[in-house]
């Protein structure tokens, strides 16, 4: 039997590849050289093979499993179908570039020795390929749990750092609590049949209250994991904390894992999804898209810039599950495909995008030894390939055409502005107005960008050790230049993406955008809608006529190019510092949106001798909801300090007595 | 494709490349004299742009290439905006690649390179220019999408010429949704191309500017590029409010020759009255500090959804 008789089977071969690359680390683990140019290259070889077999003949029907593993009487089921296999290839795909970056990236004496290391990031790859193939629910929280763990250990990879451990404390508390909901979800699912596999789920028949229960929790417990308002505290967290390489996987392909969660309970568990079910992630998603993009437009530390920047990402994909729930809970299943359709190609989009841009990060915390913006800039001049590398991805996040970033948004707003015909009142004047929001987000993360981009890389070095930045080498470079194809190709071919898609989306609510009536350039998903988008097209226009430009300046204009000292309306002490800082640079969105912020200022007084100026922003959540809920928990676990004798003892009765208790229940 | 409709979209390029300097020329002599000035000539901005193109470049020792590349995005986005717009006939070839959406998006395309190349120098003016720009476009992009959206709603199309299209199709109404909208896109209009109230074109100095405070490093044909494009920019706005608000006396779809040569002088009467108006407009205002540019800039974004929300209370 070939491989491609199942596709399934080689999936999980695959999977049990990456444990193996990991494991092998062991034997050498302070071996940079195994590690870094043996395994990493290898694990992202099985990432593109992981990408390629999930590819292969989307549109065969789902396959299932047994697998010899787990309890007794308790064997883990596996399956494949359309929706695990859009969400496998997101994985392989995007892994594979930042494996190839990890390759050349990590090396000995920064925390954890380099094949513990290999260990735990390719055990956090394979699990989250497990969840994507889990089917049933016993194999789904084993997968998920394990991946949380990993992710942990790699968060706190440095954990000599107090700073670094209290950031991977909260983020193992948050994806704890969310996994919990995601459990008691799960018991609901059950519907009283005690089978805990995803079919016995699908039969099971829940009166609407139970079903609304589902949702909802599992809702909370995914949007735990992806960092929906008011959930999203550990992502700024926790990024900055980890390694570049890490922090791409969990922003690019992690946070998606939790949109795979979504979808599979609502659409595929549930089945049939209330439409006011969908009023509810649509409402967070608007809030959280806001929220996180006037975050990142303040931060001063990029990759805390960056994680906020995909807490608005998540948003955006939250907005588009909640649209697709309304349309399919009202019967527009070709809207519901639509906007289904653009929440899964923004989650491809913002894997690639966003992995692209934390390693970018990567590169330069490694050739400057600095987070802050503030002590950065000028880096394209040392460092061209991370720089215009970079620049692709923050151009396509910024939602330019003809890149990937804008194809998505384009559908999110093409569906969004159908929802006027959603019958039902009120509702379907409400809905339209996302637009504003969701355009309102997107014109900001440009704003944000061109924060980041233009201080990190562009002006002046703020530093003089910056002169001493080295570009990135060989296997990096192969990273970067992965994730930026990536980029351009799925912002050049949406026809191509959404036709695969598709089968997803016919899969979960039945019908698929059109792309099959039109030639492959052209984007129009809607059949008898006038809407349509060419990126091929875009692309050859705007490039068509700057190479015209160019070309004809070149020909008639042939003066030469002079270099002189900057002008700057004739100061001549030209000095670094008075560029404008991140906080200069953000200064616009605090004073606009400053009632989201708690904000600590320290103004300087025209008299003082040594004036200061200090500003912190802080996060209204956190003040509000988590310090008053971590001292409620800090008071009770006080006044239940006396259960705690620290004898073995004493907790052995403790569990008898639960036990005892359990049973009396059950009977 | 008609033969017609590939003249179309030809003539209308070469009508915005050509024209939008003496439409430039044409605001600032009405609004000269309306401030009872001698205005200048006409052809100013175009012997300014001739002028540049003629001298020697001369470009700041630290700029990334970047810097050079900017001037050329910047002028192929607007000129592939121009392509989208119907200023003179419906039935362009190019409308199926590029939506209003996406035509937002081209406009994007210049506003970000622009920002990314005042910044590269790293001079205190380029990098508040920058910040300032982006400002004002952050509030000014929603609106004009939202103004879009409104029009798009009522025509079932996001293609601009096919909303326009459909707009003119209809009776003469006041549709009191498009009434909100005019006034948003009228503020939008005004912010993004750098006029009172938010920015002075007419002057230079620093603290109170945001584009000019972004060119201020770039000398002779990069110069010109940019003057130039930001000609084009006032332009296309002006096609865009034409195409949304008076769509009459543009050719529709693939008709015959002369439907467009009738809409040639039509344009030349639009783009006159519209002249005198925006004139108007800048003389009876006085500049904003720039922090009251997000409040002149969040009415406009609100006017737009508000037009939205008028259109889907009335259905009109």
């Amino acid at each position: 039997m070939s491989p491609m008789d199942s596709p399934l089977a080689a999936c999980l071969a695959l999977l049990a590849g990456w444990a193996m690359i990991g494991a092998a680390g062991l034997l050498r683990p302070s071996s940079v050289a195994l590690v870094g140019r043996l395994l990493f290259p290898l694990g992202a070889l099985t990432g593109v093979a992981l990408a390629f077999v999930a590819a292969w003949q989307f549109d065969s029907p789902a396959e299932r499993m047994q697998l010899m593993l787990g309890l007794p009487d308790l064997p883990m089921h596996v399956r494949l179908d359309p929706l695990s296999r859009v969400f496998l290839i997101l994985l392989g795909s995007c892994s594979a570039g930042v494996s190839l970056f990890a390759a050349g990236y990590f090396r000995k004496g920064e925390g954890t020795a380099p094949g513990l290391m290999g260990l735990q990031y390719h055990l956090f790859l394979a699990s989250m390929g497990f969840v994507l193939l889990a089917d049933d629910a016993y194999a789904f929280m084993v997968a998920w749990e394990t991946m949380a763990l990993a992710s942990y250990f790699l968060v706190t990879a440095q954990h000599g750092i107090p700073e670094i451990r209290s950031a991977g404390f909260l983020y193992l508390l948050m994806a704890h609590v969310g996994a919990i909901a995601i459990l008691l979800s799960f018991g609901i699912l059950q519907g009283g049949t005690w089978q805990f596999t995803f079919d016995a789920m699908r039969a099971a028949e829940l009166s609407p209250a139970w079903a609304s229960a589902a949702f909802l929790l599992a809702l909370f417990g995914f949007g735990a994991k992806a960092g929906i308002v008011p959930l999203h505290v550990w992502l700024p967290e926790a990024h900055p904390a980890a390694p570049s390489p890490v922090s791409a996987l969990m922003s690019g392909v992690m946070l998606k894992t939790a949109i795979y969660g979504v979808l599979r309970v609502t659409f595929d568990l549930l089945g049939n999804p209330q439409w006011w079910w969908g009023l509810v992630p649509l409402a967070l998603g608007l809030a959280t898209a806001l929220f996180g993009v006037v975050f990142a437009a303040v931060q001063t530390d990029m990759k805390r810039l960056l994680a906020y920047s995909s807490v608005e990402n998540i948003g955006v994909l939250f907005t588009g599950v909640g649209l697709a729930i309304v349309f399919h809970g009202v019967g527009m299943h070709v809207l519901s495909a639509l906007a289904l359709v653009a929440v899964l190609y923004h989650s491809l989009n913002h894997a690639f995008m966003k992995s692209l841009l934390f390693l970018g990060t990567g590169a330069v915390l490694h050739a400057t030894g600095e987070r802050n913006l503030g002590r950065l800039g000028g880096l394209i001049h040392r460092m061209p390939w991370a720089g215009w590398l970079t620049l692709v991805g923050v151009l396509a996040i910024a939602g330019l055409p003809p890149l990937n970033g804008f194809v998505s948004e384009w559908l999110l707003l093409q569906a969004l502005l159908f929802s006027h015909e959603v019958p039902r009142p009120f509702v379907n004047m409400l809905l339209p107005l996302g637009t504003a929001i969701i355009a309102l987000a997107a014109a900001l993360a440009a704003y944000v960008m061109v924060k980041f981009f233009g201080i990190v890389f562009l002006g002046q070095p703020r530093e003089a050790t910056l002169s001493r930045a080295h570009d990135v080498d060989g296997l990096e470079k192969a990273g970067l230049v992965w994730l930026a194809v990536g980029c351009v190709a799925l912002g050049l071919l949406p026809n191509h993406v959404i036709g695969a898609l598709g089968h997803a989306t016919v899969q979960l609510v039945g019908a698929a955008p059109d792309t099959a009536n039109h030639p492959w350039w052209l984007l129009a998903p809607l059949p008898g809608r006038a809407a349509s988008y060419s990126p091929t097209i875009l692309l050859a226009v705007i490039v068509g006529v700057v190479t015209a430009t160019f070309l004809v300046v070149r020909a008639v204009y042939r003066r030469p190019v002079r270099r002189a000292p900057p002008w700057d309306c004739g100061f001549a002490r030209l000095d670094p510092r008075m560029q404008d800082t991140a906080e200069g640079f953000g200064q616009p969105i605090r004073h606009i949106f400053g009632g989201f912020f708690a904000m600590e200022r320290e103004l300087p007084s025209p008299l003082d001798a040594a004036p200061r100026y200090r500003v912190i922003v802080g996060d209204r959540i956190w003040r509000a909801l988590y310090l008053p809920l971590g001292g409620m928990v800090q008071r009770a676990a006080d006044a239940l300090a006396w259960m705690q004798q620290g004898r073995i003892s004493a907790y052995l009765t403790y569990s008898f007595i639960t036990l005892v208790v359990l049973l009396a229940v059950m009977l | 494709m008609s033969a017609t409709a590939w003249l179309t979209q030809f003539l209308e390029v070469l009508a915005a490349l050509a024209l939008a300097p003496l439409f430039l020329g044409w605001v600032n002599a009405c609004r000269a004299w309306l401030q009872n000035r001698r205005a200048p000539s006409l052809l100013l901005p175009y012997h300014g742009i001739r002028k540049l193109f003629h001298k020697d470049a001369v470009i700041a020792t630290n700029a990334s290439p970047l810097f050079r590349l900017a001037p050329y995005v910047v002028f192929g986005a607007m000129v592939a905006a121009a392509a989208v717009i119907p200023s003179m006939g419906t039935g362009l070839p190019f409308r199926t690649a590029a939506d209003a959406i996406a035509l937002v998006g081209m406009l994007a395309i210049a506003r970000v390179f622009m920002s990314l190349a005042a910044m590269d120098i790293g001079t205190a003016f380029g990098s508040l220019g920058a910040r300032r720009e982006m400002m004002v476009g952050f509030l000014a992009e929603p609106a004009l999408l939202m103004v879009i959206f409104v029009a798009s709603l009522i025509s079932a199309t996001t293609a601009l010429p096919l909303i326009s299209e459909r707009l003119a199709a209809q009776a003469l109404v006041l549709y009191p949704s498009l009434a909100f909208t005019a006034v948003a896109f009228t503020m939008v209009l005004l912010a993004e191309n750098a006029r009172l109230p938010v920015d002075n074109p007419a002057t230079h100095l620093e603290l109170t500017m945001i584009h000019e405070a972004m060119l201020l490093e770039y000398s002779a044909r990069h110069l010109a590029l940019m003057e130039w494009a930001a000609a084009l920019k006032l332009f296309n706005y002006a096609c865009i409010g034409f195409a949304l608000f008076v769509p009459w006396g543009v050719s529709i779809g693939d008709t015959a020759v002369s439907a467009l040569a009738l809409s040639i002088p039509a344009l030349a009467l639009k783009l006159a009255v519209a002249g005198v108006w925006l004139a108007a407009i800048e003389t009876v205002s006085a500049k904003l500090r720039v922090f009251r540019a997000p409040e002149f800039m969040a009415t406009a974004f609100m006017f737009a959804v508000l037009g939205l929300l008028v259109h889907l209370l009335l259905g009109a």
